[in-house]
């Protein structure tokens, strides 16, 4: 009897060992921080990243008005089906946003969904999308953030129900879904890479036009065929060639004006979007349109 | 008594299960996005000047621009009577937020009225002028569209 207990005793723990291994926060690589730390920081390229990657869209406040130097003071709720994330500030203030944050800890947080206390942050946050960004982009954003103005708003709890209030389980989705493999495997013209790297990488599109599985992670097989909108009535669009049916001319001029072909003016969450894809270069609204057009 | 009161609850419960069926034509919700087509008519001239897909036409954008002023003016009253939001019939995109904040909503399309008389000024004045005005257009829709236009 004793040695069942004792057998049940190193079970559970080795279960417990073997969970703690498997969801542990693997930050960067020391060969990464090092190539990092040598890179010299540009705020200026930083402010295009800043609007090719849309953290605006999410970190302004609920109300905030469309502005060229926005506060990042966080707030805005988004409903999903594991509960509400609110947006945090991550404006440079160094008690309530990320003011304190050194270059690593940014790319962490960008790259690896890591916060600088080493806990996982919830994929609300696109890290699986930012995991392919270029070293350089991450620096220079992060040098364009330092510029932008500080906000003391305190950072809200996120709303959500038991198991999702474990952090730690992250570490087994990030083992599911966090790849820095491309979702198109072959782009023969540089357009066609750019337009990748700004659609799968920096502007995470996929994160609402492609549906998630039952966990939460995105629906590869899917990309960008749209779905349920988690955050309300309707649904994301399918953003397919044949469906959306758009050439690439119109997609860059959407991106640019928020006019679709037919002259409807986008609105919800696209609105924002748009607002910040009209800041980006031409050339970079029609690799994204490229990009778009060659999914089959 | 006992009699007509269970047949006037089915009546009432017909009368309420035809008008959810044929909600989806009622007139007000059929004015109001005729409406919003007919500024999709004219912003199809104004939108692609501005995009540099047609070339300048300072007639063209003129008539657009006055059309769209005079759209724009049309009376709202009877176009939005409560339960025809999306929660409560299908073929409509209407927010039930509009009804929390008709004042909100009213101000919104007060800015829209506000941007069109602006663009009937200068929609004449060349390409310069008319680009913010236009911006201006686009804007006061996307900004009611955020908050009381469901997406697809």
């Amino acid at each position: 009897m004793r040695r069942l207990a004792l057998a049940v005793a190193v079970l559970a723990g080795g279960a417990a060992v073997t969970f703690w291994w498997l969801t542990r926060p693997e930050p960067l690589d020391a060969a990464t921080l090092e190539a990092l730390a040598a890179l010299e920081a540009d705020p200026a390229r930083g402010e295009a990243v800043f609007w090719a990657s849309g953290c605006a869209a999410c970190h302004v406040e609920p109300e905030a008005e469309d502005a060229d130097r926005p506060v990042l003071s966080g707030g805005q709720r988004f409903e999903t089906a594991f509960g509400a994330f609110i947006a945090p500030n991550i404006s440079p203030d160094t008690d309530h946003g990320i003011g304190g944050w050194t270059r690593a800890e940014f790319a962490n947080a960008m790259l690896r969904g890591i916060s600088p206390s080493g806990q996982h942050y919830y994929p609300a946050f696109p890290y699986s999308a930012y995991i392919r960004a270029k070293l350089q982009d991450v620096a220079d954003l992060h040098a364009f953030i330092e510029t932008l103005p500080e906000s003391n708003m305190p950072n809200a709890a996120h709303d959500l129900g038991f198991p999702f209030t474990l952090r730690r389980g992250l570490g087994l989705w990030k083992r599911l879904y966090l790849t820095d493999d491309w979702v198109m495997e072959e782009v023969p013209t540089p357009e066609l890479e750019r337009g990748r790297y700004l659609v799968e990488a920096l502007s995470h599109c996929a994160e609402c036009h492609t549906p998630r599985d039952r966990l939460g992670g995105l629906n590869t097989a899917a990309w960008m065929e749209g779905g349920p909108n988690p955050s309300g009535r309707g649904r994301i669009p399918d953003i397919t060639p044949d469906e959306l049916g758009w050439s690439a001319e119109e997609i860059a001029l959407y991106l640019d004006s928020g006019f679709t072909p037919h002259f409807d003016v986008a609105g919800g969450t696209m609105a924002a979007v748009v607002r910040a894809m009209a800041r980006l270069e031409a050339e970079d609204r029609a690799a994204i349109a490229a990009y778009l057009r060659a999914l089959d | 008594m006992s009699l007509r009161r269970p047949l006037f609850a089915t009546t009432l419960g017909l009368v309420t299960f035809a008008t959810a069926a044929l909600a989806d034509t009622d007139p007000a919700v059929e004015a109001r996005q005729s409406q919003f087509k007919l500024f999709a008519h004219n912003l199809a001239v104004l939108g692609p000047m501005v995009q540099g897909q047609m070339e300048y036409d300072a007639e063209a954008a003129q008539t657009a621009a006055d059309n769209l002023f005079h759209l724009t003016r049309h009376d709202q009253g009877r176009m939005w009577p409560e339960g025809t939001d999306n929660a409560s019939i299908d073929g409509t995109r209407a927010l039930p937020a509009i009804w929390e904040d008709l004042d909100d909503f009213a101000a919104k399309f007060g800015a829209l009225q506000a941007a069109a008389e602006n663009l009937q000024g200068v929609a004449g004045d060349g390409m310069d002028a008319l680009r913010p005005a236009v911006g201006q257009l686009g804007g006061a829709c996307a900004a009611c569209h955020d908050d009381y236009r469901s997406e697809r």
